[in-house]
């Protein structure tokens, strides 16, 4: 009985429910739909690299992708490049050539479309490694042992470029820890693998998503991109109950403003990494994959008709022209 | 103002001057880092076409294009382990020496240009140069060997035999020398060097090749293109020339 008594009100009238696992396989399957969906994406990257490097997996005789994260020849014509990599030696004044530069422009066009962030949680190989911190920590309950802010990383962002220009060599891949664990996978081990300890233990046990999440200057690059991005996490605010599950899983909660989302129909954030955990945690359905440029103008058409209801007695230009038309 | 808004003012200003206090400290140890990685160990043996060692630590990207490449997987990668500038390729020409490729499918590799696509034939590369140990070369010790010679690809120019008749020695000598302008750097030699540990090594040239200087002349080598190539520096053309010094020098002209 206290429980019906106890029962919040969201701010659209419905009752607030928790998010509640499902039992069955099938509906476990949904929730954790897009979190299959990344593991798959990232091992198969991984796999792909190793595979053409050792294996000679090829098409048409050609490596099916030769080298690693940082540039890469796909199909044997295909360049693609890091934009940040690129970035970072033409900040350190040296020329390229074109073939780098049309691969770093490929790259960026991509996440341009699929979300800026979209390399970190589905293709970034340290993702696993922070996620499986995030999931140690969750089960021992550890608290942050250190406070740093989440623009952090953008000051990190201008270091990488204001050092690569003074020493003269591309900063930030010379200490990656993401060009490092996967250079040192696909071309023989090294004592990579003690830095990969050090974030994992960064993560678990300082901060949580540490490295993703405050300090890796490449996610600030593709944020800065991700904002712009078209494939974005809709919200539909009828339905929202302010439930906070999303925020609670989400790695990046400062993006889930559900006042700005509301106001604006998606989540604008460029922070937003496009995971998905979100889409299987919410009992509304509120959060979806949509594309920023259908999502907007769907909106806008929301926000008409729901000033035309308000103004119903006195009927708008715009609901005149709808009627005319 | 009321005492909020001055609390968030200096919360503010408190989380700025911490987060420029993190970057500034991180930055200097990351950039004293990069300073040690990058041009601590100049001496690493680089694929063929590799520019200057600071432009190529510059340029590499360190994807491993030209690792993959490589038929006779001749090159690696270098790890944090290695003493190496990491992620940047390089080979051990004992382990495996580069073979030369006519194609160069490592250099046509590149992404960047880190290995210039302007070195025409492999055999204008530059990798290193190969250094003879006296000391312990089966030839210099009096036997016949000249592996290295038979062995070099550009054998002839880059490795020439010379006869040393016998004078002090027990017998007459046929030893190896190596050429600078024609040895590439390749490594055969080295691989094929038959001694326990490679009496003929590949090394960066800058720690083993002197420079003469313009000035020196062989009198004796009139052809040589060391005498007939010299050319005296020019002299500034804005240098200034004290108009009394035509005839005179400087001790004359004063009051003595």
């Amino acid at each position: 009985m206290t429980k019906i008594s106890s029962t919040k009100m969201g701010p659209n009238g419905k009752p607030v429910r928790p998010f509640v696992m499902p039992t069955s396989f099938v509906g476990k399957l949904g929730v954790w739909k897009y979190l299959i969906l990344r593991r798959f994406v990232q091992i198969s990257t991984l796999l792909l690299f190793f595979g053409s490097a050792h294996w000679a997996w090829n098409f048409n005789e050609l490596p099916i992708i030769s080298g690693n994260l940082s540039s890469s020849m796909l199909f044997g014509f295909i360049p693609l490049a890091d934009p940040f990599a690129v970035l970072q030696i033409l900040a350190s004044q040296q020329s390229l050539l074109t073939e780098v530069l049309i691969g770093a422009l490929i790259v960026l066009a991509f996440y341009f479309v699929v979300g800026g962030r979209v390399w970190c949680s589905w293709v970034c190989p340290i993702n696993l490694i922070s996620d499986l911190a995030g999931k140690i920590r969750k089960k021992l309950n550890i608290q942050n042992a250190l406070q740093l802010s989440r623009k952090f990383r953008y000051t990190m962002l201008a270091l990488t470029l204001i050092l690569s220009a003074l020493t003269g060599v591309a900063a930030f891949e010379w200490i990656s820890p993401i060009s490092i664990f996967h250079r040192e996978i696909i071309f023989g081990l090294g004592t990579g693998w003690a830095i990969l300890l050090g974030i994992f233990i960064f993560d678990a046990f300082i901060l949580k998503d540490g490295w993703c999440g405050y300090i890796c200057p490449l996610g600030a690059f593709y944020s800065i991109v991700g904002k712009f991005s078209l494939l974005r996490i809709s919200f539909d605010t009828p339905t929202c109950t302010h439930c906070v599950e999303c925020t609670k899983i989400c790695p990046e909660p400062q993006v889930l403003d559900l006042k700005l989302a509301s106001s604006k129909g998606y989540i604008s954030a460029g922070e937003c990494t496009n995971c998905g955990r979100c889409i299987g945690v919410c009992p509304e359905n509120t959060l979806q994959f949509d594309i920023k440029l259908w999502m907007t103008q769907d909106y806008q058409q929301h926000l008409l008709a729901e000033e035309a209801s308000r103004n119903s007695n006195n009927p708008t230009k715009t609901d005149l022209r709808r009627k005319a038309a | 103002m009321n005492s909020t808004s001055l609390k968030a003012r200096r919360k503010f200003l408190k989380g700025i001057t911490q987060n420029t206090a993190i970057a500034a400290t991180g930055g200097l140890i990351w950039a004293s880092l990069l300073q040690k990685e990058a041009r601590a160990t100049p001496f690493a043996i680089r694929p063929p076409g590799a520019l200057k060692e600071d432009d190529f630590n510059a340029k590499c990207i360190k994807c491993g294009q030209c690792v993959t490449s490589c038929p006779y997987d001749t090159l690696t990668l270098a790890n944090t382990s290695d003493q190496i500038p990491i992620g940047t390729p390089y080979f051990i020409p004992r382990d495996v020496p580069c073979y030369m490729c006519p194609d160069i499918p490592c250099m046509n590799a590149c992404p960047t240009g880190a290995l210039t696509p302007e070195l025409e034939t492999i055999e204008d590369s530059r990798m290193g140069l190969a250094v003879i140990d006296i000391e312990n070369c089966l030839s210099w010790l009096g036997l016949r060997c000249e592996i290295c010679h038979r062995e070099c690809p550009v054998k002839g120019t880059a490795i020439t035999v010379e006869h040393h008749p016998r004078k002090l020695s027990k017998h007459a000598m046929f030893i190896p020398l190596v050429h600078s302008d024609a040895c590439t750097g390749c490594g055969i030699c080295e691989k094929a060097c038959p001694t326990d540990e490679a009496a003929i090594k590949v090394v960066h040239p800058k720690l083993v090749q002197g420079s003469v200087g313009e000035h020196y002349r062989l009198g004796w080598k009139y052809d040589s293109s060391i005498t007939q190539q010299y050319k005296p520096e020019e002299l500034k053309k804005n240098a200034p020339v004290k108009a009394e010094s035509t005839g005179l020098d400087w001790l004359n002209t004063g009051e003595l």
